[in-house]
């Protein structure tokens, strides 16, 4: 802490700032895309890819 | 321009996302790594800012991330009104919620860097006003999306509020020489060149670079997801309109 001078408390507040926005942001994407990829599965594996007919 | 038409198949373009994401991703890991070890341990301190310095490597890639996806997204604007690519939406959809992230991050490392340097965490002076701006608009777009149900009326309102709102993006870039600001004029993208040491310009770059990449890979993971959730969309539609002949039709 003390190579980081007087205001080191600001210096590691904006990084862990940062670093806990993208880590969300991230995460977040990576757990919808997976959401919607599983959901997506289970619709097609119930028959739901064809508008007109009944299950595959 | 034939391939920028064959993007507009979301199954093509799930699958050459899927290709190019490890591409985008790997050395947005790679830069950062070297950049964030350049800042840490070989840039050197400022002689007026001291250590604080460290805080501008994030902040400015940040700035520059918030101010690129708002352009990113007033393009797709002009592809869902004008062109009516049918990516446009997705994208822009995709690209709220990333640049508002990219501006927060502007706004709170500023104001982490602003108190030692300023003596304030907040002034409202035209650059900082101008982003928080830009930060609103974000969310003024997240929002609208959210309230109107119909997908396409939603796709076009918000491509119309987020026309409205690029006239910002110039008001930010010449906010600090159209108006006497307390923040600092530009010390890269300037006419007559970066007036920034090596020793802090390299760093500042490539870690500048490496943020662009893991933005972009996030840009297209959630395209992808987007596409997946209109698709189920779709299909569940589907499904419910197939259940309903079922029953109407009197089967078990």
């Amino acid at each position: 802490m003390a190579m980081l001078g007087p205001h080191a408390g600001f210096i590691l507040a904006a990084y862990l700032a940062t670093a806990a926005i993208l880590t969300g942001l991230t995460l977040a994407i990576l757990i919808d895309r997976r959401a919607q990829r599983r959901a997506l599965a289970a619709l097609e594996e119930r028959g739901a890819g064809r508008r007109g007919g009944g299950a595959a | 321009m034939a391939s920028f038409i064959d993007l507009a198949n979301p199954t093509r373009f799930m699958r050459l996302s899927s290709t190019l994401l490890p591409w985008l991703a790997a050395p947005a890991a790679l830069l950062l790594s070297i950049g964030f070890y350049l800042i840490w341990f070989v840039a050197p301190a400022d002689y007026q800012q001291g250590e604080t310095i460290k805080i501008m490597y994030i902040h400015v890639p940040a700035a520059w991330l918030a101010l690129m996806f708002y352009s990113m997204m007033t393009l797709s604007a002009l592809g869902v009104l004008v062109w009516r690519h049918p990516l446009a939406d997705v994208a822009q959809q995709a690209a709220a919620p990333i640049g508002a992230c990219f501006a927060l991050i502007c706004l709170l490392t500023g104001s982490f860097w602003g108190k030692p340097m300023w003596g304030t965490y907040w002034v409202w002076d035209a650059r900082l006003t101008s982003m928080l701006v830009l930060f609103l608009l974000y969310l003024g777009v997240i929002a609208l999306r959210r309230a109107l149900d119909e997908p396409s009326r939603a796709g076009r309102a918000v491509a119309i509020l987020t026309l409205v709102g690029c006239v910002n993006i110039p008001i930010i870039k010449f906010s600090v020489d159209w108006w006497s600001t307390l923040h600092q004029p530009a010390s890269v993208l300037r006419l007559d060149g970066p007036t920034i040491h090596a020793s802090m310009l390299w760093p500042l770059l490539i870690t500048a670079i490496g943020f662009t990449l893991l933005a972009l890979s996030l840009h297209l993971a959630a395209m992808q997801a987007e596409i997946l959730r209109r698709r189920v969309r779709t299909l569940t539609i589907f499904e419910a309109e197939r259940l309903d002949r079922l029953s109407l039709q009197g089967a078990p």
